[in-house]
């Protein structure tokens, strides 16, 4: 039974989910990868309202006539462990990306209630089909690095870390210490 | 003496660039929908890729946002004559003109540290032999990153033996884990010298899943190892699960006294790879 949930995201919710529920997302969600996060980081840059908000770290393919976005994956999430309890102090609530995290980003999500959602990495055309607007709000110079604001439509996603330390990681090879 | 002329190698490289990453191999296709598997989540993942293959096709979209950089085989043969320009230069526009007119992604940055966009996907990484005959073949394989930077070479010794050589698989690939978007595709190269053994790897990609190894003691090997990693319970999504990898293939070349190389070139269900001749 996937459960449907909407951004901006209240604490109920949040705790209401754990690791390994499928969930279908609608509302906005913010673009975000490498580049993004460096300056997000270094400069102290806010691109969009970090309160409350949902990051997704994908870097799209271009949009084709017609259509809101290209093909939308995600993209290794442990790229940008080095950023995210920091962002997370920040206000921001919600990650959605791939992959294992680091001992540090897991121990934000608890103290934060935070909350690490996962995308099918390699649905990236499935998933563009969820993505009913897009925009590009900040660093246009940096191409499909940029930030966009996204709003989608019961997008499909996994809970991979829950605040409660959950991880649906620590079912296979890589355990997930909190 | 045959001649082929730059605009056609333009032309083709531009159009490989395109399928290739629009259309997954069948092979991966038929590997994704016979994947045994009883766990929800692992199910879900496994139908989410097969339906993506579905839309990307449908579309005419790329299955995956990571269009890679372009890494392009030529096979010239030796009687066979490029005319008019340079001929890298050729497969390169043809790649600026293919991930253009596809709607690909510009992944490639200009310099490693300084991290500027070329804004063309160009430089492609091209791999150039020559073959007998005036055969002129190019293969184009996408290579995306999040699998790429999951993969690894050593410098074994002849002492770490086969034991050496499948530990340091299986270590690369638990070490890999959910990143490179399981199940995965697994090259291996074992032999030659340090850059002939990444390229071993790399080019074990572009190989059938579904086949093995010409030496019955390789293609042993091959069984073996996809049978391990496939016990790393890693699973779709690496959500747990028995499908961590959908191929393995090993490439092999002989090799100094002194040394066992080995390298694992990790790749995503989307292994990409389209080929051309003219």
């Amino acid at each position: 039974m996937k459960k449907l949930i909407t951004t901006p995201i209240d604490d109920d919710t949040i705790c209401s989910l754990r690791a390994g529920d499928e969930v279908l997302l609608t509302g906005k969600i913010y673009t975000a990868r490498d580049a993004a996060h460096k300056r997000m980081f270094e400069n102290g840059d806010e691109p969009f309202p970090f309160a409350r908000a949902a990051v997704y770290y994908a870097g799209p393919s271009p949009a084709p006539p017609g259509r809101p976005t290209g093909s939308i994956g995600p993209t290794t999430s442990g790229r940008m462990d080095k950023y995210a309890p920091a962002l997370m102090a920040r206000g921001l609530k919600v990650m959605i990306g791939k992959g294992q995290r680091s001992p540090e980003v897991m121990a934000a999500i608890k103290r934060y209630s935070g909350l690490y959602l996962a995308a099918v990495g390699g649905a990236a055309a499935l998933l563009s089909r969820s993505v009913l607007s897009s925009e590009v709000i900040a660093y246009p110079e940096l191409g499909a690095e940029s930030v966009r604001e996204l709003f989608v439509e019961n997008f499909p996603l996994i809970t991979a870390a829950d605040c409660h330390g959950g991880c649906i990681y620590a079912l296979s090879g890589e355990p997930c210490e909190v | 003496m045959k001649e082929i002329c730059v605009s056609q190698i333009e032309e083709l490289t531009a159009r490989l660039c395109v399928s290739a990453n629009i259309n997954l191999e069948p092979s991966i296709t038929a590997a994704l929908a016979e994947a045994e598997e009883t766990a929800p989540l692992a199910r879900s993942v496994l139908g989410q890729l097969a339906e993506n293959a579905r839309v990307a096709a449908e579309l005419r979209i790329p299955m995956c946002q990571d269009t890679g950089m372009a890494v392009v085989f030529l096979e010239i043969g030796q009687d066979a004559r490029v005319t008019g320009g340079g001929l890298y230069d050729a497969v390169n526009a043809g790649v600026a003109r293919g991930y253009e007119e596809g709607f690909l992604r510009k992944s490639v940055v200009a310099d490693p540290l300084r991290r500027v966009n070329t804004g063309d996907n160009t430089p492609a990484v091209i791999h150039a032999e020559i073959v007998p005959g005036e055969v002129f073949r190019v293969t184009v394989a996408p290579k995306g990153f999040g699998s790429e930077n999951m993969s690894a070479l050593r410098m074994l010794v002849p002492a770490d033996g086969r034991a050496g050589v499948r530990d340091f698989v299986l270590e690369t690939v638990r070490r890999a884990g959910a990143n490179p978007c399981p199940p995965i595709i697994v090259g291996v190269g074992v032999g030659g010298t340090f850059e002939q053994c990444a390229l071993l790897a790399k080019k074990a990609l572009l190989l059938d899943i579904n086949g093995r190894h010409a030496d019955p003691f390789w293609a042993e090997f091959e069984g073996e190892l996809l049978d391990e990693i496939n016990r790393l319970g890693f699973g779709p999504a690496g959500f747990g699960g028995r499908t961590t990898a959908l191929g393995l293939r090993v490439l092999t070349f002989p090799t100094h006294i002194a040394g066992l190389p080995a390298a694992v070139n990790i790749s995503c269900h989307a292994t990409r790879h389209a080929t051309g001749e003219l």
